[in-house]
């Protein structure tokens, strides 16, 4: 069971073969064994969580069933649930207990889906590896000494071990896909502005996204119907109609015109992991699909751009972390300055005062010009790069991050080395379109993504070419070793 | 050296919503501390603001009656800073592009009319209050006014005088209550001024080094507040002193200006557009849409006064000063349906004055618009005298009934009967043979002691154009 689909999941509770409250202890069970070391889940709430198996299984016998009802998700602990702690990774969090619920975790409530528990991330979504964590490294559940991918990195690690049915995620510059492919599941981020940011504790608020993290285009499909649609509580939140993003996962995949952007195959990629993509993608040149070679000019500058924007709108959204309200507080301070000064020297750690650091520079009068209104008119031209790719393909297709799962500890005291983990996943933040990350195979034993990029609103599209995909292989059913 | 003042207004004037500018909690004043500070209030992690739309209609509204360029698209932008009651860690603002940009205001000081140029017009949240004291060494914070909606009027430096400052403060006070946008309620912060004074060598062109009085929340502070200021600036600069650029508090008990923080110590407030709230698009259709429901503005009601009923531009100007007043006029004139210049010269005089006296607005008057046009009645059909009238309107206003009922009661009603009145000639003409002499030998001033008389005698009844009709032609 705990390799099923959510479809065969949903399939064995309707048939009263599983109940809820069955399935979600055998979760909880491996979670107790498995998570001491790997460290995926920030907070568990056993109680709680039953208690809503419980209610599914009354919705169950009720026949009130959605295709998610009674089963066990994880969601990253960058989510308001009400009630749950909700730590966004951070020790200024470390006690604030969410009053409500986030829209993303009441879409899942109304659905009857079963809150396991938050996942571990790093300190508010900043970084690439979950060592920003104050709630320690998670392991990457294939190769325990390394990493499993940042921020997402719990949600990450707790699908790859099957520690949950499926999990949620937010990416900024890449916090989905790239622990998707370092540890061999199927994660979605989808266009701006598609998922509700309401209760979603902001990193980069033009950048934010939520999305599905699953063990197969199927699942993230199923994940969208509950999580898509718009919400008047966020005003970035798009309005349209309601999609079944399920709806085109069997169409054929002849005549699909996939664009290679060639920065995307340059230096800095390592060479096994683009053997693994160069493979993937001539598979879907066997499944009707034709490539054209595309340029993304301005790809190079994505990384400066995101670390301009994204710390900038970083500082501000993370002022509101001043011991007055709630969180962190100093336990001793002589006036309100050193109040301040104390009690965020102490909740943040050393990335996030990084990026606060810099977001405050960049938006200082006299810089403001030269980085943050500089960073936008470039921003524009990434965005352009990929408008003008869209008229020569239909998607895009490449790596997901340039290498594999490296060893905790490895990049830690390189920001740079940690920063270019997302090169190939920024620009689609910097422009809100949406992209995927699919297993597609293995390079020294450790998971490589296939990154699946659209054009706006082209979830569907993209759930069905890696669907195709997935019906023919089968990267994204393999598990690790040692978590049986 | 003669001097020159120069002064520009930031008037921030709470905007009567329901709801938040960016959340559905109540703004209702004195309200409980933190009873109306919900999730977006408090700033909890997660929480997003959604743009009021009446918020933007009143927005809107100014700018129509201002005459001044509705933005098609202006932007929120974030101004970073930290303060307890600032619970996001930065307010949301317009900075580059605001709703409302150039327009004007023209006001009366004196006999002149002054022409005060509006720079911008822009929507921005409050923030919440600090309150010292009712814990032994701790502050706490009442969060109930945090996203308060907000439009902060600007105006160029065009003011020349403490004088005009407050006319034009006066002016748009009561312009934002006339399009029904804002309370006016100065003490409870519903509309504030902040005040840029500077003074330069008369004749001179560029500006001096300005101070920034701030908060003042009443008209006499105001005028207080300026004319030390100005006079502060000028004996430093005669002193050989220069000015720094500084925010000043006035205190109402010395009559003193302040500075609380110097330039030097000026924020940076890392403005920059707000990601969590789209540029705020307003369409001609929506400008249309808030047209529709403007009220007849002061200007165009003053002009149709004039017109409409043949009234002078001094008095139209001051009968449509305010809404409350303006309408108690027309009632007084529908209920009247007499000389229009007749119900104004009470309207302006005698009602103003007791109004005044008493504190009193006019919404709140005790003579009501119905009674004052009872009272007009019986001047115009002669049954008192002007004079007589006004003892009648002291007693209405006392609470003695309406006017037919007090001029009953005290038997006030003028005689007009001739009969009557000549009888009382003829007694007066005979118990005076002084003055009827020397009013014939040529002394103007004894037929006025004459009319006196008759007066008198008729206890001040008598219609006094009949007295004197009837003297004048038995002295003939």
């Amino acid at each position: 069971m705990i390799n099923a689909s959510l479809k065969e999941m949903a399939a064995a509770l309707a048939a009263k073969k599983i109940s809820s409250v069955e399935l979600t202890q055998l979760f909880l069970a491996r979670i107790k064994s498995l998570n001491p070391d790997m460290n995926a889940y920030i907070t568990l709430d056993e109680a709680r969580t039953l208690a809503q198996a419980k209610l599914a299984d009354a919705r169950i016998a009720n026949g009130d069933i959605t295709p998610v009802t009674g089963i066990p998700f994880a969601q990253k602990d960058i989510f308001c649930a009400k009630d749950w702690r909700t730590t966004c990774g951070s020790r200024m969090l470390e006690n604030f207990i969410a009053p409500y619920d986030a829209h993303v975790i009441s879409q899942f409530d109304h659905a009857g889906a079963v809150n396991l528990g938050k996942t571990n991330m790093d300190e508010f979504a900043m970084g690439s590896s979950n060592e920003t964590s104050y709630f320690g490294k998670v392991k990457n559940p294939w190769d325990r000494e390394r990493v499993p991918g940042g921020s997402s990195g719990g949600s990450a690690a707790a699908i790859a071990a099957r520690l949950c049915a499926a999990a949620t995620g937010t990416d900024t510059g890449g916090s989905i896909r790239q622990p998707a492919s370092l540890c061999g599941f199927t994660g979605l981020k989808p266009t701006y502005g598609v998922v509700s940011r309401y209760g979603m504790i902001a990193f980069a608020s033009s950048l934010d996204q939520a999305g599905p993290m699953a063990k197969s285009a199927e699942d993230c499909a199923l994940m969208m119907n509950v999580m898509a649609g718009f919400d008047e509580r966020d005003s970035t939140s798009l309005q349209r109609d309601k999609e079944d993003y399920t709806r085109d996962l069997n169409k054929p995949l002849a005549g699909l015109k996939i664009g290679l952007p060639k920065e995307y195959f340059a230096e800095g990629l390592s060479a096994e992991v683009a053997k693994v993509v160069q493979d993937a993608i001539a598979h879907y040149r066997k499944l009707g699909a034709e490539t054209v070679d595309i340029s993304l000019p301005n790809t190079r500058l994505s990384i400066p751009v995101y670390y301009v924007i994204a710390p900038a709108e970083a500082s501000s959204n993370l002022s509101r972390y001043d011991g007055v309200r709630y969180g962190h507080r100093a336990a001793e301070y002589t006036d309100l300055l050193d109040m301040y000064c104390k009690s965020r020297a102490e909740g943040f750690g050393a990335e996030v005062k990084r990026r606060i650091l810099i977001g405050t520079y960049v938006l200082s009068a006299g810089y403001y010009d030269a980085y943050y209104l500089k960073a936008q008119q470039i921003r524009r031209l990434i965005a352009q790069d990929f408008e003008e790719a869209f008229k020569h393909c239909d998607i895009i297709m490449g790596p997901s991050a340039p290498g594999t799962a490296f060893k905790i500890g490895e990049k830690a005291d390189d920001p740079v080395a940690m920063y270019l983990q997302d090169i190939y996943t920024i620009a689609v933040n910097l422009a809100g379109l949406p992209g995927m990350s699919i297993p597609a195979g293995f390079a020294n034993k450790l998971p490589v993504g296939l990154q699946i990029i659209g054009n706006y609103f082209d979830e569907a599209r993209m759930l069905n070419v890696a669907h195709a995909y997935q019906q023919q292989t089968d990267w994204h059913k393999q598990m690790p070793e040692g978590i049986a | 050296m003669q001097w020159e003042v120069v002064i520009g207004l930031e008037t921030h004037t709470q905007l009567k919503t329901n709801t938040k500018i960016f959340s559905g909690a109540s703004i209702k004043y004195g309200a409980e501390p933190n009873t109306q500070a919900d999730e977006v209030s408090i700033a909890l992690p997660g929480v997003l603001p959604v743009l009021n739309a009446e918020a933007v209609r009143c927005a809107i509204k100014f700018g129509l009656a201002v005459n001044a360029e509705i933005a098609p698209r202006s932007i929120f932008a974030r101004k970073n800073y930290f303060y307890p009651d600032l619970p996001k860690g930065y307010q949301i603002s317009q900075y580059e592009l605001p709703v409302v940009g150039k327009g004007s205001l023209t006001v009366q000081v004196g006999d002149q009319e002054k022409t005060v140029r509006i720079t911008r017009a822009h929507l921005e949240e409050d923030a919440g209050k600090s309150v010292h004291g009712a814990q032994e060494g701790m502050s706490g914070i009442d969060l109930n006014r945090a996203g308060t909606p907000l439009l902060e009027i600007v105006t160029e430096p065009d003011m020349r005088s403490a004088a005009e400052a407050v006319a034009y403060a006066k002016k748009l006070h009561e312009l934002v209550q006339w399009i029904d946008i804002c309370d006016g309620n100065m003490q409870e912060g519903s509309f504030r001024c902040d005040v840029n004074v500077s003074v330069r060598p008369k004749g001179t062109e560029k500006l001096g080094t300005r101070r920034e009085i701030k908060n003042l929340n009443s008209f006499k502070f105001m005028q207080q507040a300026i004319e030390y200021e100005t006079q502060w600036q000028i004996d430093t600069l005669e002193d050989g002193g220069t000015i720094q650029q500084a925010t000043v508090l006035f205190n109402p008990e010395t009559g003193e200006t302040r500075a609380m923080r110097s330039k030097e110590e000026a924020n940076d407030y890392l403005y920059f557009p707000d990601p969590d709230l789209l540029p705020l698009a307003i369409s001609q259709a929506d400008i249309n849409a808030v047209k529709a429901t403007m009220p007849e503005l002061p200007e165009a009601m003053k002009s149709r006064f004039e017109q409409q009923y043949g009234l002078p531009a001094y008095d139209a100007a001051a009968i449509t000063a305010s809404k409350p007043m303006a309408d108690y006029f027309v009632s007084t004139i529908q209920a009247f349906g007499g000389e229009a210049k007749q119900a104004s010269n009470w309207v302006m005089g005698s009602l103003s004055a007791k109004l005044n006296e008493a504190g009193l607005e006019v919404i709140n008057s005790p003579v009501s618009a119905q009674a004052l046009a009872g009272l007009l009645k019986r001047i115009a059909d002669n049954t008192i005298s002007g004079k007589m009238a006004k003892d009648v309107f002291e007693a209405m206003w006392a609470g003695e009934g309406d006017a037919d009922d007090i001029i009953a009661k005290k038997g006030l009603k003028q005689v007009s009967d001739s009969g009557a009145i000549e009888a009382i000639v003829d007694q007066v003409l005979a118990a005076n043979a002084v003055m009827v002499a020397e009013y014939k030998a040529g002394k103007e001033k004894a037929f006025n002691g004459l009319v006196g008389q008759c007066m008198k005698a008729s206890q001040g009844k008598a219609n006094p154009a009949q007295v004197n009709e009837i003297l004048k032609k038995k002295l003939a």
